[in-house]
């Protein structure tokens, strides 16, 4: 299981470093550094089976009826990466720990770090295509989360954003492409997919996927077009681009490139696409990067023309460039890595990266000017370096590059161009940081770095030198099993030394070396003061990106605009014609014809109950606008008639359900009712315009003519299924099987709490979420200032009794409500029990935890009722919170019982004693199951209906008037979201903000007292 | 009584449909409980209409399905009466909330168009 070891354990170690206290920065570094060489270690331990040209494997079963596992896969390539993205880890770790400031968040840095290291040999071990997806998007959202860790700063935000827009959206085309890839080859898993070129290259759709997981590639690797995100990310701490922009999240697009160079590569579109996307990125950027003034800006500039330096070898289509590509991308993670750590102890003992202020460090830093001058050396590709090497291998490639005279002879040109550009840059960004003149106006006194932040730097420069010097016996075998385990069998010969004798190539190499000095002494006045690129600057990627983000912008505003509005009547009015066309749809062909079940007499009795429950339905329509009250009993009335007519049908669960909410509704609109403005019907209706009683009076046609058009449509869908015989369905399986199976003889209930136990769960969850929104929305309930006074009944009663408020610790309540005071209190026990009996009866009998549950919360509102608020309240003993915590424990508890003797949740255990006296019992898991429903219908009942309740207690409260100084100065009066982040968030910037906010808050509140 | 139940769901329906087009917080919820018993008048009739049905297992008489008036429907609807109830407690809360907020009980909270009332 070492494999997904590797992968798990930085995820799991940046969980723990998310916990660690934000001044703990060394115990955080400690853990990131153990988990890094934890890694280190166990990806050691794959070497001797993968030397032997063995791919370890690991799955984990997860969709396989999808073609979904978690599968980890390591060959040579994988391993060399891997390697790769551990070691640097482990060595920025270390780097990092002395760069951050110790009043930066430290252990979030390492959190999000190791999110990366995770996400990023995510993607290198993935032996599926999919899960290679998925970690490709994870390392482009902790990337995003890294750049913007100074999120103070506004260059971060934009950077991250513009690296998460352009890198996430190339992930996402690189799914579309890897879709394409799994439906060509008929399987995600890479072993397959890898072993398939021959069929992927001449499918119709090759190109389409070529495009797409290009797209995805050269987005990551900031490749031209897409490389303009890459100069904003530098708005990172240094060792964030030391790590993702130099060594590993930008190589996640060439990694793609290489691992699946079997399948795509070899064709003339890979050439044409991934070459000339390779060729425009190494010459343009390193052209851009001669010009740059912050030292991170020549490195990025410099990165992506390295990256596209792979990028052309890998277009190339010779085995021998792809050697050369892996070997290169080792060489600039070491070489390029240990420039910007550099660059970062610059700045990090300086004050500035700025090129035109920095001069002559080389007397305050010598050990990091020496660290620099390799580097840069290496960069340069000066022999004996190890960007020496590869170089050689890139020009030596160029000039046996076959086919057209254009690209034979031009790409040696572009070749040499390239090289004269980086030894001008390299020339520069040395020449005018650490020699020269000692600078005078530096924002610190520039020293030496501390020994373990020169260290890591030191380590790289070292390899550089060393792989420079002996490439055989140092990285030869590792990059001879890397190239095999791409290319297979026919892997050609190819030997790493510094000496080949006088060939192209070396001339190649000389030329641009004495071209990069020359271009260097040409350019030096020139560059000194300005940030500009020459002739490329209007073509400036970021200036497209966000043209294109704010057209994008604009017209969805506008399609917004024109295809929606926020008016809800509009809203419903298009729902309800749109729900009857697309019912009308079906009956276009060949209309309706009649059915053929038997119809039954009509009842009188029923008859005239649905005569008088359709005038009450018409009554309250009618009505709802200035009698309230009269609307909300007719509705009241109509709910009875559909209460009646379930009694009729055979549904007496239902019934009983039916009628006992219809008495909850109706208390709880009651005790809505009150907040509501009163309505008046206008005296002189002549006073309102004749236009406006005109369009008011359409409206009202209009929709009358719609209400008719719905309610005729669904009586006659409804006539027409009445008419019909019932289709076979999945009733009478229930029916044959709930005494059977279920033991219980009401087939509703055992449906609900047995047979569909989950559905019911989830419903209960719902209503208790739902209980919990309403008591949180009413907690910062402001009633309107003309609802604030007591209603004008209260205050008569409040007058007889003298104005002498109501006790609430008295016995019973005073005055006339003194009678119902007791046959209420004495009504709750009854209620409890006829509860209790229609709970427990439920499974064979109508009833059920639902019905037990309604009647108690009845009960319990009747006090509240009669007794008053704040009576009732003063004798809760048990809060509905805890009851629909226990409701909701109780009925999950009764499912996970069934795991004890591993059957599926949910699953019912019966237990039948036999006890004395009373006989043989029947107990089973259901009724605790039931029992939990009771309970947290119960809870989140009384909590609604009482939540609703008590506002008239604050209702009488003196209207709260928040002062701007008051609230500023009283945090802890009423906690809210802004006192937060006032709290924990000590920037004088965000103080201000937050005080801003509060000022408005209060603001609003006065206007609306 | 077929004819009956389906005129019974149409005039439901249609109060329902008329309250819930209005600019007024209180008939939209007068509305939608109108409209909720059509639907689960409705669904209930999926199963079809049978007097003295009630699904019930006797213990006498075989389990035996034509016997029976359909289960299912009546498991839907009981679940969804008590979800109505939660969503129209919901519903009630927003409401009150929006009436506070804007100082009228128009559908949104729009004081301009109170005078254009409908």
């Amino acid at each position: 299981m070492s494999l997904v070891w590797i992968v798990v354990l930085p995820f799991a170690g940046s969980l723990c470093a998310a916990f660690v206290p934000s001044h703990a920065r060394n115990a955080a570094a400690w853990l990131a550094g153990a988990v890094a060489v934890a890694c280190v270690v166990l990806t050691l331990q794959h070497y001797t089976q993968i030397a032997e040209g063995g791919v370890a494997r690991e799955e984990l079963r997860w969709a396989p009826g999808l073609g979904l596992d978690f599968t980890f896969r390591m060959d040579g390539f994988a391993w060399l990466f891997a390697m790769l993205v551990t070691v640097m880890g482990a060595l920025v770790v270390l780097y990092a720990r002395y760069y951050m400031a110790p009043q930066d968040p430290v252990p979030r840095f390492f959190s999000f770090f190791l999110a990366f290291m995770g996400a990023m040999l995510g993607v290198v071990l993935s032996g599926n295509l999919i899960q290679l997806v998925v970690f490709w998007e994870l390392t482009s959202l902790t990337s995003f989360m890294l750049i913007a860790y100074w999120y103070h700063r506004a260059d971060a935000r934009r950077g991250a954003r513009m690296a998460l827009t352009v890198t996430a959206a190339g992930g996402l085309c690189l799914l579309a492409g890897v879709l394409i890839l799994g439906r060509i080859v008929g399987s995600y898993d890479l072993d397959i997919v890898l072993a398939s070129g021959d069929l992927v290259r001449a499918h119709s759709w090759y190109l389409t996927a070529l495009i797409l997981i290009a797209l995805g590639a050269l987005t990551k690797s900031a490749q031209f077009p897409f490389h303009f995100w890459l100069p904003h990310a530098m708005a990172a701490p240094t060792p964030v681009s030391v790590y993702l922009h130099s060594a590993t999240m930008v190589k996640a697009g060439v990694f793609l490139l290489v691992r699946l160079w079997p399948v795509l590569a070899g064709t003339d579109a890979w050439f044409w696409i991934i070459g000339t996307a390779g060729l425009l990125s190494l010459v343009l950027g390193a052209y851009a990067a001669i010009f740059q003034r912050d030292m991170k800006g020549v490195l990025a500039y410099s990165t992506i023309s390295h990256l596209g330096l792979i990028t052309l070898l890998l277009g190339l289509n010779s085995s021998l460039a792809l050697i050369a590509a892996i070997f290169h991308i080792m060489n600039h993670a070491t070489f390029k890595a240990s420039l910007f750590m550099a660059a970062g102890m610059v700045d990090h003992e300086s004050g500035t990266r700025d090129l035109s202020r920095l001069s002559g460090l080389y007397r305050a830093m010598p050990i990091t000017a020496t660290l620099a001058v390799v580097g840069a050396a290496s960069m340069a590709g000066v022999p004996l370096f190890n960007g020496f090497l590869s170089k050689e291998m890139f020009f030596a490639e160029t000039v046996f590059v076959s086919g057209h005279l254009i690209t034979r002879v031009g790409l040696p040109i572009m070749a040499v161009i390239w090289g004269t550009f980086s030894v001008a840059y390299s020339l520069r960004l040395i020449l005018q940081v650490f020699f020269g003149p000692q600078a005078a106006d530096l924002p610190k006194k520039p020293h030496e770095p501390p020994i373990w932040m020169l260290f890591p730097s030191g380590l790289l420069v070292t390899a550089c030198l060393v792989v420079g010097v002996i490439p055989g016996r140092t990285i030869g075998p590792y990059l001879d099993m890397a190239s095999r385990s791409v290319l297979g069998p026919d892997m050609p010969f190819h030997s790493l030394a510094v000496w080949h004798g006088l060939n192209l190539p070396l001339i190649m190499s000389l030329m641009a070396m004495a071209g990069g000095v020359i271009l260097y002494r040409a350019l030096g006045k020139y560059q000194q003061g300005t940030a500009v690129v020459p002739l490329i600057n209007h073509f400036d990627g970021q200036r497209i990106f966000e043209f294109l983000l704010e057209k994008l912008d604009s017209v969805a505003k506008g399609l917004n605009r024109w295809l929606s509005t926020s008016r809800l009547q509009v809203q419903l009015l298009l729902l309800i014609s749109a729900a009857f066309a697309s019912a009308l749809i079906p009956l276009m062909h060949g209309g309706l014809p009649s059915g053929d079940r038997m119809v039954t007499a009509v009842n009188p009795a029923f008859g005239l109950m649905w005569l008088v429950g359709a005038a009450c339905a018409i009554g309250a329509a009618a009505q709802a606008k200035y009698h309230r009250l009269a609307a909300l009993s007719l509705t009241g009335a109509a709910g009875l008639a559909t209460c009646m007519t379930f009694v009729w049908f055979s549904a007496p669960d239902l019934a009983l359900t039916q009628l006992i909410v219809e008495v909850v509704t109706l208390v709880l609109l009651l005790l809505g009712l009150r907040w509501l403005p009163p309505r008046y019907k206008s005296i002189d209706d002549k006073l309102v315009p004749l236009q406006v009683r005109l369009r008011a009076r359409t409206r009202r046609l209009r929709d009358l003519g719609l209400a008719v058009v719905a309610g005729g449509g669904l009586a006659t869908l409804s006539y027409a299924v009445l008419t019909r015989q019932a289709g076979e369905g999945i009733s009478p399986f229930f029916i044959e099987n709930s005494l059977l199976l279920a033991g219980g003889a009401n087939v509703v209930n055992v449906i609900l709490v047995d047979f569909r136990g989950f559905d019911t769960m989830g419903e209960i969850t719902v209503v208790g979420i739902v209980a919990l929104t309403v008591f949180a929305l009413l907690r910062r309930f402001r009633p309107a200032p003309e609802s604030m006074g007591l209603p004008v009944q209260q205050q008569e009663q409040d007058a007889q009794a003298g104005g002498v408020p109501p006790d609430p610790h008295a016995l019973l309540p005073e005055g006339s409500m003194m009678l119902p005071g007791v046959i209420v209190q004495l009504l709750l026990p009854v209620a409890g029990m006829v509860a209790v009996f229609f709970l427990l009866r439920g499974h064979n009998e109508p009833g059920g935890g639902f019905v037990a549950g309604l009647i108690v919360a009845t009960a319990v509102i009747l006090q509240y009722m009669v007794g008053g608020t704040a009576w009732a309240e003063s004798r809760t003993r048990i809060y509905p919170q805890y009851w629909i915590a226990l409701g909701l424990l109780c009925a999950a508890g009764a499912g996970s019982a069934a795991w004890a003797v591993s059957r599926p949740f949910l699953s019912a255990l019966v237990w039948q004693p036999t006890l004395p006296l009373i006989g043989e019992l029947h107990l089973s898991t259901v009724l605790l199951f039931d029992l939990g429903v009771f309970l947290l219908v119960i809870g989140a009942t009384v909590l609604i209906l009482v939540a609703l309740a008590h506002q008239s207690r604050r209702g009488h409260r003196k209207p709260v008037t928040a002062h701007v100084e008051t609230s500023a100065t009283e945090p802890l009066a009423e906690p809210s979201a802004a006192h937060h982040a006032t709290m924990h968030a000590p920037e004088p910037a965000r103080l201000a903000q937050s005080v801003q906010t509060e000022a408005r808050a209060a603001l609003d509140a006065n206007k609306e007292d | 009584m077929e004819i009956v139940y389906a005129l019974a769901i149409g005039v439901l329906t249609g109060s329902g449909v008329w309250l819930v087009l209005r600019p007024r917080t209180f008939q939209v919820i007068m509305g939608l409980s109108l409209l909720s018993y059509a639907v689960n008048l409705f669904i209930f009739g999926m199963g079809r209409l049978a007097v003295g049905g009630a699904p019930i297992i006797d213990a006498l008489k075989q389990a035996d399905p034509s016997l029976y008036d359909d289960p299912v429907p009546q498991a839907l609807v009981l679940t969804a009466i008590v979800i109505g109830f939660a969503t129209t407690a919901l519903f009630l809360v927003v409401l009150l909330a929006s009436r506070g907020l804007t100082g009228n009980d128009h559908v949104d909270g729009d004081r301009d168009s109170d005078e254009a009332e409908s």
